[in-house]
């Protein structure tokens, strides 16, 4: 063998590890999803169980405020939408795209996460905070974890965008952007179920 | 500044625990001096506490649970004299409070810090070389999975010289784990432990799992996979369903205690038979997740040591399955007195007998791999033989549990006690030890003293038998669990024969201790030169003993259930690449080791309320990740001509040995 076909043939064999590592990351952060569903199951179901132990204090028909439920929800939403947009930039290998629509994403779930704290400032101010009874512990907790992990999603994109700035968009930092992309459509999902379950059903 | 904590916080006047205190620091100052004097520092920085390599992690793992086993059977040995002493006027030397943090700190640190790790060691040992795979999936966060279970161990550790540990037993039932009711930071360091081991068990879980599924040597079916492997799939399945739970439960306790929540209060709405209900629903997969590789280790040891292929392959690998899946819709049988009326019980009540089931075939299996076989008295195969009769004793006490007539009787007495260390120790201890002594040479290169392996399985099995008998009849005498004193003079003769099973049992752990420092001392006559010191039927046996770090010169290619069974036969154990490649493998990093002490810091200042540090914490755990993330360069080549060379010394001393 010529030494132009052992390094052709040694590229190529490193080409195929580096996918393979990619593709066993997409997976295995595919598990941890599952394992986060279980996560926010526990939750729904302490959010089951004590969702109606209002000790006295306030319901969630008393307490919820649709209006601004629905601009987080809209928040939310579109940063998906534009979180695919980032994803198609990277196919496209445009970096500038990439960190444009990540940037974009970025705000729409810092505004998501402003929304849900100024939701909660306003309950804890109003003395409904999460001491008040088992429902509104079990509710904060329920859409504070939402939230918290939104908020680690966000972390992980401004370091994202900071990577794709320096590096551009390699094999890893693509596989980075897949990953927080399946991270990110997640919570969209949780936050649908929440959504429905606690505000649309504690409205109704 | 130091939130709640100050000098008052050591516990001065018991002087068993400061001497138990002083003990362990004594032993760690006198291990860094013999690191020191060594000169070892380098080698142990660079060797152990860096690596990535899954064969060194799983070694660390078993060597911390060896330690914390033998810290759980002290605590047993204090319980069990209190109790033989402590009848009518007389009051042992245990006052309540220091017997109820022994009796939490013995079921959390027997659980949490003894059979986990060393589950996990076993399957980070065995695991990658059966499949045939190089490494772990992720070998990075495999380092991150062990570092964060060892903060668990430092934290219960230093809970016995700094503030207390917890009282409440090992499942933290509220309310009495209320800040109400116990004010002290003992509930805190246990579920701070629990909370921290528990995320690196996750990673574990999700890694192996991911290993299995995706890194098997080419050929490798997943029917072809051996049975131990399988058990570990079982595992890891059952850690990535329950874990996260685990992590709630315990989360929502926490905001309890620091927040004032009403979760599990009695005012306020809280119900605590929800913290009942979400602990047992991660309890009770925990249960098949101790048990399930022990099962994996008896079947390979059945079927090497008989010579023959396991019985029902197939069978074993549905009934694996079909206990993973059961074990979670059983949990309520953990508290049939809840009142959740007869129609709930009886669902619950079947699928515990169903259970059984699945457990029964495999017993089946073995017998019948045993039967017409030619069995190797050897100390795996003792391990395995007794297990096979105390399993079956704890699983059938298991099953009169599971009627929940029966239940209401029995419940919380002394009987569950004898019940569940029946199928603990009969399933896994009986199985992490078998499994020691079966893939102690490959991880190290030399076997362990037989003689003295085999006179440490009777004492063992001895003095269980003598500690348990005893206790299943006080269960049906009446006496409750988790008391430090009674008054009833019927229950003083079984409890002294008790202890005295304690006192077998601690000659069998000095065997243990005794038979490890004869095995080293004697290394060069013990000696595995081939790499299958047993006649082995799995990939594991193909390469050196200890293999080298890569594993594998080249992945190997599999055709049959015991695939290097199967090369034996085929004459092509021996056979070599005819071209040697570079391996492509991860570098050690010292991230895993950072992480672990930032969780530390974390840990021990949310528990005594030192906000500041508990930030520095946290935000450092994030920043190392990050940095790591940062860091491109995390692969190195193992050069060719160093693979070959491996297997050129290694094929020359395996011919020596044989010839």
């Amino acid at each position: 063998m010529s030494d132009e076909a052992l390094t052709s043939n040694l590229v190529h064999s490193q080409e195929h590890e580096f996918n393979n590592i990619a593709s066993t990351r997409l997976f295995g952060f595919w598990i941890y999803v599952m394992s986060d569903c279980i996560l926010f199951a526990s939750l729904f179901a302490t959010y089951a169980v004590l969702g109606h132990n209002y000790a006295g204090g306030p319901t969630g028909k008393q307490l919820f405020d649709l209006k601004g439920v629905i601009a987080e929800t809209t928040c939310l939403l579109v940063s998906s939408f534009t979180y695919g947009l980032a994803v198609l930039a990277m196919f496209r290998k445009s970096k500038n795209g990439v960190i444009g629509w990540l940037a974009l994403t970025f705000v729409l779930g810092a505004s998501f996460v402003g929304l849900e704290l100024n939701e909660f400032s306003h309950l804890i101010a109003e003395g409904n905070g999460p001491q008040r009874s088992a429902f509104l512990s079990s509710f904060f907790t329920l859409v504070g974890t939402h939230g918290a992990h939104v908020s680690t999603g966000l972390i992980w994109m401004a370091v994202l965008i900071g990577q794709v700035m320096k590096k551009g968009i390699t094999q890893n930092t693509s596989t980075r952007i897949l990953l927080l992309s399946l991270f990110w459509h997640f919570l969209d999902i949780v936050w649908i179920c929440l959504f429905t379950i606690v505000y649309l059903m504690g409205v109704l | 500044m130091l939130g709640k904590l100050s000098l008052s916080a050591i516990p001065y006047d018991n002087p068993i625990v400061m001497v138990a205190f002083g003990f362990m620091i004594a032993a760690v100052i006198a291990l860094l001096i013999l690191v020191t004097a060594l000169r070892k520092w380098k080698y142990l920085w660079d060797e152990w506490l860096t690596t990535v390599d899954h064969k060194r992690i799983g070694v660390m793992y078993i060597i911390v649970a060896i330690v914390m086993g033998v810290r759980g059977f002290a605590d047993v040995v204090m319980m069990r004299s209190q109790l033989a002493l402590s009848y009518g006027s007389h009051y042992g030397y245990l006052p309540p409070h220091h017997y109820d943090q022994i009796f939490s700190a013995h079921g959390v640190i027997m659980i949490f810090f003894m059979a986990m790790p060393f589950v996990i060691g076993l399957i980070n040992i065995a695991v990658p070389l059966q499949i045939g795979a190089r490494d772990v999936a992720f070998p990075f966060m495999n380092s991150v999975s062990f570092w964060t279970f060892f903060v668990g161990v430092v934290l219960v550790n230093i809970s016995l010289g700094i503030g207390e540990f917890s009282k409440v037993g090992w499942m933290g039932y509220p309310p009495l784990s209320e800040p109400t009711y116990s004010p002290g930071v003992g509930v805190d360091y246990y579920i701070w432990a629990l909370e921290i081991a528990g995320v690196g068990t996750l990673m574990t879980g999700i890694n192996f799992f991911v290993t299995i599924i995706k890194m098997r040597a080419p050929g490798m079916t997943l029917m072809k996979m051996p049975v131990f492997t399988w058990t570990a799939l079982g595992t890891n399945m059952l850690i990535i369903g329950a874990f996260p739970i685990l992590t709630v439960v315990l989360a929502l306790l926490a905001m309890d205690r620091y927040l004032g929540t009403h979760f599990f209060t009695n005012s306020g709405g809280g119900n605590m038979m929800m913290y009942v209900n979400l602990f047992w629903a991660w309890g009770h997969p925990e249960v098949y997740i101790l048990v399930l590789p022990a099962f994996g280790v008896f079947s390979e040891v059945v079927a090497t040591f008989t010579g023959k292929r396991l019985f029902g392959y197939k069978s074993m690998v549905y009934a694996t399955m079909a206990i993973t899946v059961i074990s979670y819709i059983v949990w309520l049988h953990h508290f049939f007195t809840m009142g959740a009326g007869g129609d709930v019980n009886a669902f619950f009540s079947i699928s515990t007998m169903i259970i059984a089931v699945p457990t029964g075939v495999k017993i089946f299996n073995w017998l019948f791999t045993i039967y017409r076989g030619r069995l190797r008295l050897t100390v795996p195969i003792l391990w395995t033989l007794g297990f096979i009769v105390t399993f079956v004793w704890g699983g059938m006490s298991g099953v009169m549990l599971a009627i929940p007539g029966a239940d209401f009787v029995l419940h919380n007495s002394q009987f569950l006690i004898a019940h569940f260390h029946n199928v603990i120790i009969g399933g896994t201890v009986f199985g992490v030890i078998a499994g020691f002594t079966y893939w102690f040479p490959k991880a190290f290169g030399f076997k362990l003293n037989e003689k003295i392996g085999k006179s440490a399985f009777w004492f063992f099995i001895v003095g269980f038998y003598v500690t348990f008998i005893p206790i299943y009849i006080l269960g049906f005498m009446g006496m409750t669990r988790r008391i430090n004193h009674y008054t009833n003079p019927a229950f003083q003769a079984p409890m002294w024969v008790a202890v005295s099973g304690v006192g077998i049992t601690a000659i069998a752990i000095l065997l243990l201790i005794v038979q490890m420092y004869v095995s080293i001392r004697d290394r060069n006559k013990n000696r595995d030169l081939t790499g299958d010191p047993w006649d082995g039927r799995t990939l594991e046996w193909s390469v050196s003993s200890p293999p080298p770090h890569y594993n594998f010169a080249e992945i190997p290619a599999v055709r049959d259930i015991d695939a290097f069974w199967d090369m034996k036969k085929q004459g092509i154990k021996h056979s070599r690449p005819a071209q040697y490649h570079d391996v492509h493998m991860p570098k050690n990093t010292p991230a895993g080791l950072f992480v672990g002490i930032f969780s530390l810091l974390f840990g021990f200042a949310i528990i005594w309320h030192i906000w500041w540090l508990t930030i520095i914490g946290f935000i450092g755990v994030i920043a190392t990740v990050i940095v790591r993330t940062s860091n491109d360069d995390i692969y190195h080549y193992v050069p060719a001509e160093e693979v070959k060379e491996h297997d050129d010394h290694h094929a020359k001393q395996a011919l020596a040995q044989e010839v």
